[in-house]
């Protein structure tokens, strides 16, 4: 039973690490109706920006975070002028191709100007069981039950800082009037039009916090697995947690990433050595595409209405 | 001036349901067949036959396929390697299990394989649509592949998952110079090319494009949704396992599961953006696109590096590639969002009223 906790529990925190690159498809989407295939890429650049800055241009840690934040505000903006505002109005499969074409564009931009490297990336978090983290702070660790025992310290940090995320957002959302303008958008585009709200603008802002939910997750990802090309494929990762969540749905890409992570983790463990290992790369498709059949919207997505 | 139809009168309904209704097209198709059999098995090097014209049609046929169920029955896949791949493994098995039977046969048979496997793939785009149609195609992007790889038998139990293709061998007639598998291509790809135009003129096609359009009204003026959506999945991965088995018996000759992965879907979607979405002619050009473009970009890349001088960074080439894919995809769906045979209509156009201009 404790080992099915542990496992389970890994697997919620490493689905918290899917949520953190899903959140920033859901943005756009909500916001703009498009399917943003290039989120993954925009995760590698972020991240590749952040280490490049540091090597190639010696920049310190804060500098290095301001200076790709700024340069991933700028690659959103760019990409909703330069790329989407000609397609407003087209079918949303034009829309969702041209951001593959992005995806290959961005993945180009972000080696053209960084190299090819491997680079590690250091924040400073300790990867290991918390109980040694723990100790090594001096802290008395015989009140933590052994199932918590063996969590990632890492991991855990970086559920923190999803939540953190989600926080954030959703006060945005919530209380300051660009959110509320935002929601307005992602309700009706028209609407929102009609009482004043400068549209254009709008979705300026939504990419550039895009841009700033892929640094976060670039950030996380990269000091887990390093920052290399196959960085992109996370995303890859997140499109099972979105199907499962619904599109337009931020509790849905949470929720759906935790359901993915534990899923995963716990098939790879108890159906994964029938088939002989390896199944973590189709099992999370197979397990939304299952739920998809019953519930075609995901969990939290809007139930579409047809009228002909 | 040089493309003009006036005068050309059709006399009977069959002269106006032809495929190439103006002279000047017959001319045109059958100067490119001459070109295609009787010139090129002559005068191409075996290079160009290997390297540029055998991958030119392998990919024009996956991307017919694509074509069908994407640009005409409107369901998006990106899945189309993973459907390659049961082509080429079905054939491998076909002609390992059953060694007297033709390729021709074993072709065939693979084809229908792979429209099995894509019809079952294709029955969750009976609930969904859209994007979770095309994240749920995925599914069998890293499915197919991974199972290709873990069942043995699939690959005979070759080791390393790589699989040798046998000889192409037909009622005794091997084809084993590049000439002679060209040829047989050709002729293929050039069958199913026509049988591909008629099947989007016929009643079947005009449903895909009906249920392309909107779903719901397709269905309001009584066509059958489910039916018509699994038949685009079983013809267009027919034509995929058949661009498959093709793939690995004409053009590389041993392959593995892994080879068929999401890059080379997303080669033949570009293809299809690029070409024309919703087009015949458009999966030819696109694929051609495609396939030369990297060539050329090689080539351009290290010639003008060596007239600069410079020393070219370790990859260059494949980051120029991505940018240049990208920038092309983005550049296509934004201004001629219908691709290469739009802008040959448009030729055709100017062609007829040329040098006047209206």
């Amino acid at each position: 039973m404790s080992f099915f906790l542990e496992v389970l529990i890994g697997g919620l925190l490493a689905g918290i690490m899917y949520s953190l690159v899903a959140l920033g498809f859901v943005l756009i989407y909500k916001a703009s109706g498009v399917f943003n295939f290039a989120q993954g890429a925009m995760v590698f650049f972020a991240a590749l920006t952040f280490v490049g800055a540091q090597e190639k241009l010696g920049f310190p840690i804060w500098a290095a975070l301001i200076f790709s934040l700024i340069l991933m505000i700028i690659l959103g903006v760019l990409t909703e002028k330069v790329v989407l505002r000609p397609l407003v109005n087209q079918p949303p499969i034009s829309l969702f191709m041209v951001t593959i074409g992005l995806t290959f564009f961005v993945e180009g931009l972000a080696q053209l100007m960084w190299g090819t490297k491997v680079y590690p990336l250091e924040l400073g978090i300790p990867d290991e069981p918390i109980a040694i983290t723990l100790t090594r702070w001096g802290l008395n660790t015989d009140a933590v039950p052994n199932v918590l025992k063996e969590i990632n310290s890492f991991d855990l940090i970086a559920a923190i800082v999803a939540g953190t995320l989600v926080a954030a957002l959703a006060i945005f959302f919530q209380i300051t009037r660009v959110g509320r303008a935002l929601r307005a958008v992602a309700d009706d585009h028209q609407a929102a039009l009609s009482v004043g709200i400068p549209l254009k603008t709008i979705w300026a802002i939504v990419w550039s916090v895009a841009g700033f939910v892929a640094l976060v997750a670039g950030l996380m990802w990269g000091a887990r697995n390093g920052v290399q090309f196959a960085l992109v494929f996370v995303a890859l990762k997140a499109l099972p947690v979105l199907i499962l969540g619904g599109f337009d749905s931020v509790p849905g890409a949470i929720v759906g990433g935790l359901i993915i992570g534990a899923l995963e983790k716990l098939a790879e463990v108890y159906i994964g050595p029938y088939f002989g290992g390896g199944i973590e790369i189709w099992f999370a498709y197979v397990a939304a595409l299952l739920f998809l059949l019953v519930r075609p919207e995901g969990l939290f997505g809007e139930k579409q209405i047809d009228r002909v | 001036m040089f493309y003009r139809e006036a005068g050309q009168f059709k006399k009977s309904y069959k002269e106006d349901q032809a495929i190439l209704p103006i002279l000047q097209d017959k001319i045109g198709v059958v100067v490119i067949l001459l070109i295609a059999f009787v010139a090129i098995p002559i005068l191409a090097s075996d290079y160009w036959l290997t390297a540029i014209l055998i991958p030119f049609l392998v990919f024009s046929l996956a991307a017919l396929g694509l074509n069908l169920l994407t640009g005409y029955a409107g369901q998006l896949s990106l899945g189309t390697a993973a459907f390659m791949a049961v082509g080429a493994f079905a054939a491998y098995n076909f002609e390992l299990r059953l060694p007297y039977m033709p390729a021709l046969v074993s072709f065939v048979l693979a084809g229908l394989t792979t429209a099995i496997v894509g019809i079952a793939f294709g029955i969750p785009s009976l609930r969904i649509r859209g994007f979770y149609l095309a994240v749920a195609t995925l599914a069998a992007q890293f499915f197919i592949p991974w199972l290709l790889v873990k069942v043995g038998w699939f690959t005979n139990y070759s080791s390393s998952g790589v699989i040798t293709t046998q000889p192409i061998e037909i009622l005794g007639f091997v084809f084993d110079s590049p000439a002679k598998r060209y040829f047989l291509v050709l002729s293929i790809v050039a069958f199913l090319a026509l049988v591909a135009k008629n099947l989007v003129r016929s009643n079947l096609g005009r449903a895909w494009m009906a249920v392309r359009d909107m779903d719901v009204a397709a269905e309001v003026i009584g066509i059958k949704i489910m039916r018509t959506k699994l038949i685009a999945f079983g013809v267009s991965s027919f034509y995929c396992g058949v661009a498959g088995a093709l793939y690995a018996y004409a053009y590389l000759g041993s392959v593995e599961p892994d080879g068929f992965n999401l890059d080379l879907s997303f080669r033949i979607l570009f293809m299809i953006i690029i070409g024309g979405i919703g087009s015949i002619m458009g999966s030819f050009l696109g694929a051609a696109f495609i396939t030369l473009l990297p060539i050329f970009l090689d080539i351009v890349i290290n010639e003008g590096a060596e007239i600069l001088n410079l020393k070219l960074a370790a990859g260059v080439t494949s980051i120029m590639q991505l940018l240049v894919f990208g920038g092309l995809i983005i550049f296509f769906l934004i201004v001629e969002p219908l691709g290469l045979a739009r802008l040959w209509q448009i030729a055709k156009e100017k062609l007829r009223l040329w040098p006047f201009p209206h």
